[in-house]
This record gives C-alpha cells, sequence and structure tokens, in this order.
C-alpha cells in the first residue's frame, strides 16, 4: 500500500509539472466529461468514439477481426521496415539478399517469416472481416460509405499481398507474376497499356522489380494509412458499429 | 411614385448579368485545376512509360540450317523461340503460351508442346489441341541471311504457312 501512495503521489507531481500540462492540457479524467476531453484532445484517439455500447464490445459482435487487421498491418510495417534495412530491390541482390535474410542476419529469418505470415493472415483476416460485416448487415445505412472504403482497403491489402509476392526475385516470384501481369492484359484497350506502366517494359525484369518495391513499401502502405483513418473515423461518425439485438 | 422602382433596380442589373462575378471566377478557377489535374495526370503517365528499355534484342541470329536436324524442335533458352526443322521447311515460333504468358515445353515421346502452368498442349506447328490457350502459339519471320545464317525477328509475326524452304 505504502508504495502505491507513493507512486500516486510523484503521478501527481508529474501531472503538475509544466512539461505534462503543455501535452495533455485537460486535468485528469475522472468524469464522463473530462474522459471525452481526453479523447478529444488526442492526436491518437480523436478519431475513435468517445462512448461505445456495451454490446458492440462483446466478442461475437464483430470477433474483433478490424482490430486484428489493423493489429496484423501495424506488425508488417514495422518488419516491413526493418526488412529494408537489408533488402536492395536490383537484379540479382534482390534473391541473395533475401537469402541472407534467412541464412546470415541475426534474427532475419524469424522478421522475414513474421512479415509472410503476418501478411498471409492479414488477407485472411480482412477477408473475414467483410463477410462478417456483410453477414451482419454492416453495409446498410448509415455504414454504405464506409463499407465503400472497406472494399478499398481489401482491394489496397490485395495489391500489397500481389507486388509484396515478387520481391523475393525467385522462380515462385517470377512466374506468379508472370501469369498475374498477363491476366491484367486480357483488360479490354487498357490491359497492355496498363501492363506495359506496371513492369516498366515488356518483361519482368529490373524496372518491374523496383516499381512493385515502390508500390509495396511507398504508394500502397501510404493509401492504406489514409483509408484506415477514414474507415476509422466513419464507425464513429456513423453511430458505432451495427449490433444485432438477438446477441447480448 | 419613383420610390418603389429603386429597389428594384439591382435585381433588373442581375438580370442582364445571369453569371454573377463570383461563379465566373470559381469556374475559371475550377476550369483551370481541372486543365492542370489532368496535364499532370498525362504527364505522370508519360514520365512512368520508359522510352529506353535494356531488353534482349528482339532480332537474332540463330546459327545455320544445318544445325537443326530435320524433323526436330530446338528450344533456344535465351530467346524462349523453338526452331521447327521437319522435311517441308523451317519456321520459327514462340515458346510463350499465349494463355498466362509461361514458358511451354517440347515433349518429344507425344510429339507436342506442354505448358506446365495451366495444362495447355500445342501442336508442332503451334496450333492448340488442348488446355485453356486461347491462340495458337505465334510463328517469327524466319530468314536465311546473306552469310548462310538464320535470322529471326520476334517483332515480325508472320503466317503458318510461311515456311523457309531449306
Amino acid at each position: 500500500m505504502a508504495t502505491t501512495d507513493w507512486t500516486h503521489q510523484r503521478l501527481e507531481q508529474l501531472r503538475q509539472t509544466r512539461v505534462w500540462r503543455s501535452i495533455f492540457r485537460r486535468g485528469p479524467a475522472r468524469t464522463n466529461r473530462t474522459r471525452s476531453l481526453a479523447v478529444f484532445g488526442n492526436f491518437a484517439l480523436h478519431t475513435l468514439p468517445v462512448k461505445v455500447r456495451e454490446k458492440s464490445l462483446s466478442v461475437r459482435a464483430t470477433y474483433y477481426l478490424g482490430s486484428i487487421s489493423f493489429f496484423l498491418f501495424v506488425v508488417l510495417t514495422i518488419t516491413g521496415v526493418l526488412l529494408m534495412f537489408y533488402y536492395h530491390p536490383a537484379v540479382p541482390d534482390a534473391y541473395r539478399d533475401m537469402k541472407d535474410l534467412i541464412y546470415v542476419v541475426s534474427n532475419g529469418v524469424f522478421l522475414r517469416n513474421l512479415h509472410r505470415l503476418a501478411a498471409h493472415a492479414m488477407v485472411v483476416a480482412v477477408f473475414w472481416h467483410m463477410f462478417h460485416v456483410f453477414y451482419r448487415g454492416g453495409y446498410k445505412p448509415p455504414h454504405e460509405f464506409n463499407w465503400v472504403i472497406g472494399v478499398g482497403l481489401l482491394m489496397v491489402t490485395l495489391f500489397l499481398s500481389y507486388t509484396g509476392y515478387l520481391l523475393p526475385w525467385d522462380q515462385l516470384a517470377f512466374w506468379a507474376i508472370t501469369v498475374g501481369t498477363n491476366i491484367i492484359s486480357y483488360v479490354p484497350v487498357l490491359g497492355r497499356p496498363i501492363r506495359f506502366l506496371l513492369l516498366g517494359g515488356h518483361i519482368i525484369g529490373q524496372n518491374a522489380l523496383l516499381r512493385f518495391y515502390v508500390l509495396h513499401c511507398v504508394i500502397l502502405p501510404l493509401a492504406a494509412v489514409g483509408l484506415i483513418g477514414m474507415h476509422f473515423w466513419r464507425i464513429q461518425k456513423d453511430g458505432g458499429i451495427t449490433v444485432r439485438d438477438d446477441h447480448e | 411614385m419613383n420610390m418603389p422602382a429603386e429597389p428594384e433596380a439591382p435585381e433588373k442589373q442581375e438580370e442582364q448579368h445571369p453569371v454573377s462575378r463570383r461563379d465566373f471566377l470559381n469556374e475559371i478557377a475550377g476550369g483551370a485545376l481541372t486543365i492542370a489535374g489532368l496535364g499532370a495526370a498525362v504527364v505522370t503517365v508519360k514520365y512512368a512509360s520508359p522510352n529506353v528499355l535494356f531488353e534482349p534484342p528482339t532480332t537474332f541470329r540463330a546459327g545455320s540450317p544445318d544445325d537443326y536436324p530435320v524433323n526436330s524442335v530446338t528450344y533456344l533458352q535465351d530467346q524462349q523461340v523453338y526452331v521447327v526443322r521437319t522435311d517441308k521447311g523451317m519456321w520459327a515460333m514462340s515458346a510463350v503460351c499465349t494463355h498466362l504468358g509461361c514458358i511451354t515445353q517440347w515433349k518429344p515421346d507425344s510429339s507436342q508442346i506442354a505448358c506446365p502452368c495451366h495444362g495447355s498442349k500445342f501442336q508442332r506447328t503451334g496450333g492448340v489441341e488442348a488446355g485453356p490457350a486461347p491462340r495458337p502459339l505465334p510463328h517469327f519471320s524466319l530468314v536465311l541471311g546473306e552469310d548462310g545464317a538464320l535470322v529471326v525477328d520476334k517483332l515480325e509475326v508472320v503466317k503458318e504457312t510461311e515456311i523457309l524452304k531449306v
């Protein structure tokens, strides 16, 4: 007891300091009003709702599939940035760097496999999230627009998965991207120009590897962050998630 | 009696100018931004289309006709091209599957060209025998150069009936 009192006192002292009060301008969150103000005034929390219905927090309401998808996205961002320290998007370095990550770099195989497995899991989680929302009727008014953002996020997830597939630059990657980009060229009229732009040429070579790398590491993650922000913010603005009455 | 007429005067002016100055400027600005945006999009797509490509040459020399025995199908790996020779003559043919771009393989046992990806099968002449391939394997221009060497041009697709007599 004595130690907790001591901790409380130190915390209280910390809260009175000028530095603390410059960061957290509101007082302790002890009433509903001050708790709400704490959420409004916090950059990380302000897109989230101040209040939720207790039902919407139950496991069966969501199975936390959206949160799991987001958590996996965070894991993928951290492991992906760490993998970038060793990976050169160049021919033939890319394949050697991937092999180095497996056999030479300390904990490289752990990070690579974490990235790979989290990527597979994220595709599963995002699809499962979509099916769950669909069967719950979560696309119905007033959630239509958030459903559309969600479809955008599904697309971005699949494109991230697809562009990441080429980066190991092994046989599996090469032929998967050969088949995939040839599917694109079946699109009427625009198919071949789109394939040319995507590959930066007619064959899958250095240009294609670099383009897929930039898409995978910069363009698509930025698109995902923007859409995720809107997705979270809209949940709050649309009055929370859809909760069925028969689920307690 | 002039008094009621005066408040009507500004309304009459507005009738003379159906587009207000604010709307006019807004439309000009909106139009300029749209043109600039479209221009930026076009320039970006142009920028993303490379003008110089470092890809294998599409025209190449394929040795002398004597290198290819009669009734043989030879795969040239660097060019992904088959050179076929029968008693009627020779032709050059793409080894890239017309379905989704995998590299096909000549199977001497069944006298077929088979694709490992989705099971398409082609005849020695390129015609589709089985599988999802939508088109036959295209034939490329094959000519005998002045020095007696075969020259293949992968950009020039020719009819199946054009056979080089040797």
